[in-house]
């Protein structure tokens, strides 16, 4: 398992959990944990997901900032280490 | 579990304060390559760094995409070349092909600065270190990505002030012969007393003797994720100031030490040392100065600065360490002048001289760097500035370095355009009085006693 992290940050609209995640089932990116919440009216939500299976992780990058971009959200995938380096003993 | 906090925090030092790692610098070891023949010579420096470094700048890109984190810079350093050309340049143009070899080396494998171009020489200077100083002015005019180095000092041996009065006017002649692009030469040439082996930073990166082959050795930054901290923590005392520094200083650290690693594994080159140093840029909050103006200064520069900067070099140090498994380079906070816009702002406004930058760098890393200083100053008075730094850290046995760049043609109160990292500054103004019989004198400082510390 290749764990990552995708944040989808951005104004709260219609169809934003429903898009990343067909794009994701449409690119073998299994979805393990999902947490949102909406802050005056902006939409935070992290998602941990499994890349293994993902072609080619810095095509994912790529085309999760390009719908990102359609959407109008930025969404990043950063693979988890950098996480866990920063605020994990 | 990883949690949203968490992730967003992480996210807005990238996004907002510009974390960064500085550098990934791929120090290489050219001993194998020496010969007498200088073609072969050449022809064996250009073969060795373009198969080792190869990969360097893709896989450098890739650990970026991976993690969202910009790798600014990667770089190479190599064996001191006064060493590795002795055997074949018997004179300063033989020196400067070599020069030449670099540049057409780091331009194939993409680095944007190859360091070494250096001599160590803090205790007497054989011939071909001699020819290899007198090269600079040209090989640097020559050359686009070359860095030098000289170290002319050291806790151990005292300071060769032979090569103290050589570099002075090595410097003026570089700024002579890099005129027409605002002495730009000097920005790339530093010179140094107890030089680290294994410093990832330019302009004075070098590959130590003391290294191995080849070594991955990791800058990181992150002054604006400093004073994003300690803007949270206004009026606090020095236990909290001290504190949040601290925890700040390992966070960064730690995606250094990631970076570090993935990159070592990744070339399967071994992993060095991380720098510890905060290293500024020109962009607006990204600066040490900044973070002293967070301490409580109203400028960098006003009575406090060096207690200020000396409780901050020692904090991050004392965070970065356990978040490190190797620490070395130069580690601590860097006060350029031109790369530092609270610096540049400070000098501006009156506050800051070369003098009180000079107290500044006894606490810190690294000296005095990225200072334009009048074009009509004498190689003398440059001379006795950089023996006057030089002491500072004969005696305080820690690193010093001297990078001034006289711009000719330019005076008090101009300023002068850089670019890029190395940014912009003011001339700042010179002690006027002379040093002419100090430097004249032939010889070296003896070393300083090591005990009898009181």
């Amino acid at each position: 398992m290749k764990r990552s992290i995708i944040t989808v940050v951005g104004k709260d609209t219609v169809g934003i959990i429903a898009k990343v995640c067909t794009y994701l089932a449409e690119n073998n990116v299994n979805i393990l944990d999902i947490s949102q919440t909406i802050v005056q009216g902006y939409f935070n939500m992290m998602m941990i997901v499994d890349t293994e299976k993902a072609e080619s992780f810095e095509k994912l990058v790529r085309e999760l900032d390009g719908l990102g971009g359609t959407i109008g959200v930025v969404i990043k995938c950063q693979q988890e280490e950098i996480f866990d380096k920063m605020h994990r003993i | 579990m990883i949690n949203l906090y968490e992730v967003k925090e992480t996210n807005q030092m990238i996004e907002q304060d510009n974390l960064d790692v500085r550098t990934i610098t791929l120090g290489i070891s050219l001993m194998d390559c020496i010969d007498s023949d200088l073609e072969r010579l050449n022809q064996k420096i250009y073969d060795k760094i373009t198969t080792v470094a190869k990969d360097l700048v893709k896989t450098g890109k890739e650990i970026e995409c991976d993690y969202g984190i910009p790798i600014v810079n990667k770089r190479i350093s190599v064996t001191p070349i006064a060493i590795v050309g002795e055997a074949a340049c018997k004179k300063p143009e033989d020196y400067v092909t070599l020069a030449e070899t670099l540049d057409r080396a780091a331009k194939e494998v993409g680095v944007n600065f190859i360091g070494g171009y250096s001599a160590l020489v803090s205790k007497g200077m054989t011939k071909g270190e001699e020819n290899l100083i007198r090269s600079i002015p040209e090989a640097l005019a020559k050359t686009e990505r070359v860095c030098s180095s000289i170290n002319v000092g050291s806790t151990k041996t005292g300071l060769n002030m032979d090569a103290v009065r050589l570099m002075g006017e090595m410097v003026v002649k570089t700024a002579e012969y890099t005129k027409e692009q605002d002495s730009l030469g000097c920005a790339k040439l530093v010179v140094f007393c107890n030089a680290p082996d294994d410093n990832p930073f330019m302009a004075g990166a070098f590959h130590g003797v003391t290294e191995a082959d080849a070594i991955i050795n990791v800058g990181v930054s992150g002054p604006g994720v400093v004073k994003h901290a300690l803007s949270k923590v206004r009026g606090e005392s020095f236990e909290v100031l001290c504190e949040t520094i601290k925890k700040t200083a390992f966070k960064v650290t730690r995606v250094g030490q990631l970076v570090a690693q993935e990159a070592s594994r990744r070339l399967g080159i071994p992993f060095g040392i991380i720098d510890l140093s905060l290293a500024p840029t020109p962009a607006i909050g990204d600066s040490v100065a900044e973070i002293l103006e967070e301490i409580g200064l109203e400028r960098a520069g006003a009575p406090g600065t060096t207690a200020a900067l000396a409780l901050l070099n020692d904090q991050v140090k004392k965070g970065g360490v356990m978040a490190s498994s190797y620490v070395g380079g130069l580690s601590g906070a860097f006060i350029p002048v031109s790369e530092d816009q609270g610096m540049i702002d400070a000098v501006k406004a009156g506050a800051l001289t070369i003098e009180k930058l000079e107290a500044m760098t006894c606490v810190c890393s690294v000296g005095l760097d990225m200072i334009a200083i009048p074009g009509d100053t004498k190689a003398s008075t440059i001379s006795g500035i950089i023996a006057d730094e030089m002491a500072i850290g004969m005696i305080n046995q820690k690193t010093t370095a001297v990078r001034l760049i006289p711009v000719i043609g330019k005076g008090v109160g101009e300023t002068v355009e850089f670019g890029g990292l190395l940014g912009y500054a003011p001339i700042m103004p010179v002690n006027q009085f002379s040093c002419e019989a100090f430097v004249s004198r032939r010889g070296r400082i003896p070393a300083p006693i090591h005990s009898f510390k009181n």
